[in-house]
C-alpha cells in the first residue's frame, strides 16, 4: 500500500496543519509561542526518530546538529546578511553534510559504544564553537533589532519564523512517514532487527545508515536556525545542551518509537507535562525529578510507549497508528 | 616557566589519580554488567556533599568522612539497582541508559531542590607540598594516596574475598556463574554499589580540592567516559591509568593553547579511541 | 561450473580454520558438505557469502571474482543463505522478514512486487497463514522455514543451508527435503551443510568432506561414506571402525 493511502500517515500530517492554521487565525502570540515551542520538539523528536527508531542507533548527542546547524545559519544570517530561509536551509546542509562526514567514522561503532561517541562529539562540538572566533567564541552571536525591521518589524518576523517553523515540522513527518513506508525504510527496520543478517540479506547497511544519520540531521539543522533567530541570540551553552538530546529520546519512548505518530505525540505529552510542571507551585522546583521519575516509569513499565502498548493491544489500530 | 610546567603537569597527574577512581567505578558497572551508569554524575556529587556536610555539620575530617562516604555510596548503588536497573538488566542497552538517565534527573531534581545551585565548598587546607621546582596543594597528594589505596582494597576485594570472586565469575559468565550457585542478582546489585562507592569516595576527594554544586558531577561523569574508553571498558586498572593519562593532559595543555581547547583535545582524543581502538589502550573486559 | 572454490584458506590468530579448499560446484546441483564438528564448515560459509574474507585463495561465482566482496554485495549476485541458528526480524512481519529478501536480494524489487514474491515464497514453505504475524512470535520449526524463506525471497541462484535440519523430528525432515528438492527443480542450486547423515546423502547429488580445515573426500554419496578417511574423521580409530562394522 502506497504511504498516503494509509489512515496513519494523514494523522499526524493533518493534525499539525490543522493546530497550525489555528494558531495563524487566532493571531495570538501565547499560543503561537508554546506551539512553537511544542512543533520545535516534534521535529526534534521525528528526526530522531528515523536514526533511533527506523534504523536502531541510540543518539546521545541529536542536539549537536541542531546547535551546529543553527549557529551557521545564524552565522550566515547575522554576519552574512543571508534570508532567514536560505540561511535555516544552509544550516540544515551544513548538518547533513556532517553527519555525512561523521557517519562515515561514528557509524562503525555500535549500541552503547555508538552512545557515547555521540555524546563525545556534542561536547567537542560545543567546546569547538567557545573557541571559533567566527561564531562568537564563547559569547556566540547576535543579531541586533534593527535585522528584524527586513521582516517588517520584530512582531512580524516571529509570525514569518513561525510559519517556517510550521513548514518543517510538516516536511519531517512527511520524510518520516515516506521513510517509513518505503523500501528504503524496511531495510533500515532490518537494520534495526539484526543488523548482521540484513546485511547478509543484501541491505548494503553502511550506505543506508549514513543516509538515515543525514536524513535525522538535516532538519534539526533548520530547526536550530529558526530557533536562534527568534531569540535575537545563541551562545555555545544554549546550542549544545545535552539534556535537549535526552528530552528528544524521552518524547520518542514516551509516544512510541519507530512509529510516525509516537514521536509526534510524546512531544505534545512532554511539552505539556513540562509546562504543567513548570507553572505548578507544588512541581515547580522539582520538574526534573518529576521528569526523571515519569522516564523511569516508562523504561521499565512501559518501553513500547504510548502508540507502542495501543498497537499491541488493538492490533486493529496498527493501520491507523503507523 | 619550567618549573610551572612541571607543576601543572604534576598537579594534573594527581588529580588524575582521583578521576581514574571515579572512572573506575563506571568501568566496573560496565564490566561486570553492560551498563553504562548514566548516573554516575550526579552520584559522585552526592559524594561531594556528604563530605561536605560531616565536615560542616559534624566536624568530621574530610578523610575519616570518606568512610561514612563509602558507605552511603554502597548503600545508594543498591538501591539504584534494585529500582530502576534490576528491571531492564537484560534488555537492550537503550533502556538501562535511560533508566539511569532517569535517576540522574531525579537525583539532580532533587538535589537542586534541597542544595540550591549556589557552590559549596569545604574550608580544609594543608598546605603545599614543595619538591624541587614543584609546588602541589597537599590535598592533592593525600587524595592521590587515598586515591590508591581504594584501588588496592579494590583489587584485594575482587581477587581475595568470595564475593570479589563471584563478582568476576558473573561479569565473566552470568549464565555459567548462576548454575555454579551464585545469586547473579545479589552479585550485579553489589557491583553496581561498588561502582558507585567508587564515585563517591572519588567526589568526596574532589570536594576538597574545589568549590561544588548539584550539577559539578556532570564534567568528572564526562571525563569518566573519555577514561574508561581510553582504558579499556571494564578494566579498572585501565581506568587507573587512563585517568592520569587525562590528569597529565589536562595538566599540559593550557601551557601550549587556552585552557578552554582542553575538552576539544579530551573530546577529539575519545571519538578517537572509540574509532581506532575500541577496547581501549589496555583492552576491554 | 556455478561456483568454482580455489585454494581457501582462513586464519584466526593461532587457529587454521581452512586450508586450501578447491572444489566446484555445477549448476543446479545439490552438494551436500559434510565434517565433525569444528572441521570449518561454517567458516567455509562465511567465506562463501562475505562475512569475512579468506586469508588466502579465490572464490568464483557464475564467472566472477567475488572473494572478499561484503555480504551484501555477495547477496545481490544472488548467494543467499539460511542460517544455524536462526536470526528472525522479530519486530517485523513475517511477510515483511521474507521482502527485505526479496527487496535487496537479486532482483532489486519494488516493495509491491516482494510483498508478491514474499506472499508466493511463504506458499512453498508452508507459512502463508502467518503472513501477518510478527516473526518473533513464531516456534522454532516456523522460524526454520521462515529462515528458508527468507533466503529464498531473494531469488538467488546459489543457497547456502546451514544445518536446516537440525531439531526436528523425522516427518518435518522429510517434509523440508522434499522442498529442497523442489527448490532444485526450480533452478536453484544448493549448498548444504548437514548431520543428519541419512538426509544429507539422501538428497544429496554429490558430498564432499571437511576435517580440521582441509577437503578430505568428495564424490558420490555412496563412495563417500565407504571412505576409510571419512570414516576415520568421524568415528577415530580406523581399527576400531573396522570391528564396528564387522559387528
Amino acid at each position: 500500500m502506497r504511504p498516503w493511502s494509509r489512515p496513519g500517515f494523514w494523522l499526524p500530517l493533518g493534525a499539525v496543519f490543522v493546530w497550525g492554521l489555528v494558531v495563524l487565525l487566532l493571531r495570538e502570540d501565547t499560543l503561537r509561542e508554546t506551539t512553537f515551542t511544542v512543533m520545535m520538539f516534534v521535529g526534534m523528536a521525528s528526526s530522531l526518530n528515523i536514526l533511533l527508531g527506523y534504523t536502531g542507533y541510540v543518539s546521545f548527542g541529536h542536539i549537536v546538529f541542531f546547535g551546529l546547524g543553527g549557529y551557521f545559519g545564524f552565522y550566515l544570517l547575522s554576519q552574512q546578511g543571508l534570508w532567514l530561509l536560505p540561511a535555516a536551509v544552509a544550516g540544515g546542509l551544513l548538518s547533513g553534510l556532517l553527519a555525512g562526514l561523521l557517519g562515515l567514522a561514528v557509524l562503525r561503532l555500535r549500541g552503547a559504544y555508538f552512545a557515547l561517541a555521540t555524546i563525545g562529539i556534542n561536547e567537542a562540538a560545543r567546546a569547538f564553537v567557545s573557541n571559533f572566533g567566527p561564531f562568537g567564541g564563547a559569547t556566540g552571536l547576535f543579531v541586533n533589532f534593527q535585522a528584524y525591521q527586513a521582516y517588517g518589524g520584530a512582531g512580524a518576523a516571529l509570525w514569518t519564523t513561525f510559519i517556517y517553523l510550521w513548514l518543517v515540522t510538516l516536511a519531517v513527518l512527511l520524510v518520516s512517514a515516506l521513510v517509513q513506508g518505503s523500501r528504503f525504510g524496511l531495510g533500515l527496520m532490518a537494520i534495526r532487527e539484526d543488523e548482521d543478517a540484513a546485511m547478509v540479506m543484501g541491505v548494503a547497511a553502511p550506505r543506508a545508515k549514513t543516509i538515515a544519520f543525514m536524513l535525522s540531521a538535516f532538519f534539526p539543522g533548520i530547526i536550530g536556525t529558526l530557533y536562534f533567530f527568534k531569540n535575537g541570540n545563541v551562545e555555545p551553552g544554549d546550542a549544545f545542551q545535552l539534556h535537549m538530546s535526552i528530552e528528544a529520546l524521552v518524547m520518542i519512548m514516551l509516544g512510541g518509537q519507530g512509529t510516525v505518530v509516537g514521536p509526534a505525540l510524546g512531544a505534545v505529552v512532554y511539552q505539556g507535562l513540562r509546562g504543567y510542571l513548570l507553572t505548578s507551585p507544588l512541581f515547580k522546583s522539582l520538574h526534573l525529578a518529576m521528569a526523571g521519575i515519569f522516564l523511569l516509569l516508562i523504561v521499565l513499565f512501559v518501553p513500547a510507549g504510548a502508540v507502542g502498548w495501543l498497537r499491541h493491544r488493538f492490533p486493529r489500530l496498527r493501520k491507523v497508528l503507523t | 616557566m619550567f618549573g610551572q610546567l612541571l607543576s601543572s603537569l604534576a598537579d594534573g597527574l594527581l588529580l588524575g589519580f582521583v578521576y581514574g577512581l571515579a572512572a573506575m567505578g563506571l568501568s566496573l558497572i560496565w564490566g561486570v554488567m553492560t551498563v553504562i551508569n548514566l548516573a554516575h554524575g550526579p552520584v559522585i556529587a552526592l559524594g561531594m556533599f556528604t563530605a561536605y556536610l560531616l565536615f560542616t555539620q559534624a566536624g568530621v575530617n574530610p578523610y575519616l568522612a570518606l568512610f561514612a562516604v563509602a558507605a552511603l555510596g554502597l548503600g545508594l548503588g543498591l538501591v539504584i539497582y534494585g529500582v530502576a536497573v534490576h528491571r531492564v538488566i537484560d534488555a537492550p542497552h537503550l533502556s538501562t541508559l535511560l533508566a539511569t538517565f532517569a535517576v540522574n534527573m531525579i537525583i539532580i531534581g532533587v538535589g537542586t531542590a534541597v542544595f540550591t545551585t549556589s557552590p559549596h565548598n569545604i574550608d580544609y587546607s594543608l598546605g603545599s607540598l614543595a619538591l624541587g621546582p614543584i609546588t602541589v596543594p597537599f590535598t592533592r597528594v593525600v587524595a592521590a594516596f587515598a586515591a590508591l589505596a581504594a584501588t588496592a582494597l579494590l583489587y584485594l576485594f575482587l581477587y581475595f574475598t568470595r564475593p570479589g570472586k563471584a563478582i568476576r565469575a558473573v561479569a565473566n559468565n552470568r549464565m555459567a556463574a548462576e548454575l555454579m550457585g551464585i545469586s547473579s542478582t545479589t552479585m550485579l546489585a553489589l557491583s553496581f554499589g561498588l561502582g558507585t562507592l567508587l564515585a563517591c569516595v572519588a567526589g568526596g576527594l574532589i570536594a576538597t580540592f574545589f568549590p561544588f554544586t548539584i550539577l559539578s558531577g556532570g564534567p568528572y561523569e564526562l571525563k569518566s567516559f573519555v577514561i574508561c574508553v581510553l582504558g579499556g571498558l571494564g578494566n579498572p586498572l585501565g581506568a587507573l591509568l587512563g585517568g592520569l593519562l587525562l590528569g597529565g593532559l589536562e595538566g599540559l595543555v593550557p601551557a601550549f593553547m587556552p585552557v578552554s581547547w582542553v575538552p576539544v583535545v579530551e573530546f577529539g582524543l575519545f571519538v578517537l579511541v572509540l574509532l581506532l581502538r575500541p577496547q581501549g589502550l589496555l583492552g576491554a573486559r | 561450473m556455478i561456483l568454482q572454490v580455489r585454494n581457501i584458506t582462513k586464519r584466526f590468530g593461532g587457529l587454521q580454520a581452512l586450508t586450501d579448499v578447491t572444489f566446484d560446484l555445477k549448476e543446479g546441483e545439490i552438494l551436500g558438505l559434510i565434517g565433525p564438528n569444528g572441521a570449518g564448515k561454517t567458516t567455509l560459509f562465511n567465506v562463501l557469502n562475505g562475512v569475512f574474507p579468506p586469508n588466502r585463495g579465490q572464490v568464483i561465482f557464475r564467472g566472477e571474482d567475488i572473494t572478499g566482496l561484503p555480504p551484501y554485495e555477495v547477496a545481490r549476485r544472488g548467494i543467499a543463505r539460511a542460517y544455524q541458528v536462526v536470526r528472525p526480524l522479530n519486530e517485523l512481519t513475517v511477510r515483511e522478514n521474507v521482502m527485505v529478501g526479496a527487496c535487496y536480494g537479486r532482483e532489486a524489487l519494488s516493495l509491491a512486487q516482494a510483498a508478491r514474491v514474499a506472499d508466493e515464497v511463504l506458499a512453498t514453505v508452508g507459512l502463508a497463514g502467518r503472513a501477518e504475524q510478527l516473526a518473533g512470535s513464531l516456534n522454532v520449526a516456523q522460524k526454520k522455514r521462515l529462515e528458508m524463506a527468507r533466503a529464498l525471497g531473494s531469488r538467488p541462484y546459489l543457497l547456502l543451508l546451514d544445518e536446516v535440519l537440525a531439531g526436528l523430528n523425522p516427518s518435518e525432515i522429510a517434509a523440508m527435503l522434499d522442498t529442497i528438492r523442489a527448490i532444485r527443480e526450480s533452478g536453484v542450486t544448493i549448498l548444504m551443510i548437514e548431520h543428519v547423515m541419512q538426509a544429507v546423502m539422501s538428497v544429496s547429488d554429490r558430498v564432499i568432506v571437511l576435517d580440521y580445515g582441509q577437503l578430505i573426500a568428495e564424490g558420490s554419496p555412496e563412495e563417500v561414506v565407504n571412505n576409510p578417511q571419512v570414516i576415520e574423521a568421524y568415528l577415530g580409530d580406523p581399527q576400531m571402525t573396522a570391528r564396528l562394522l564387522a559387528e
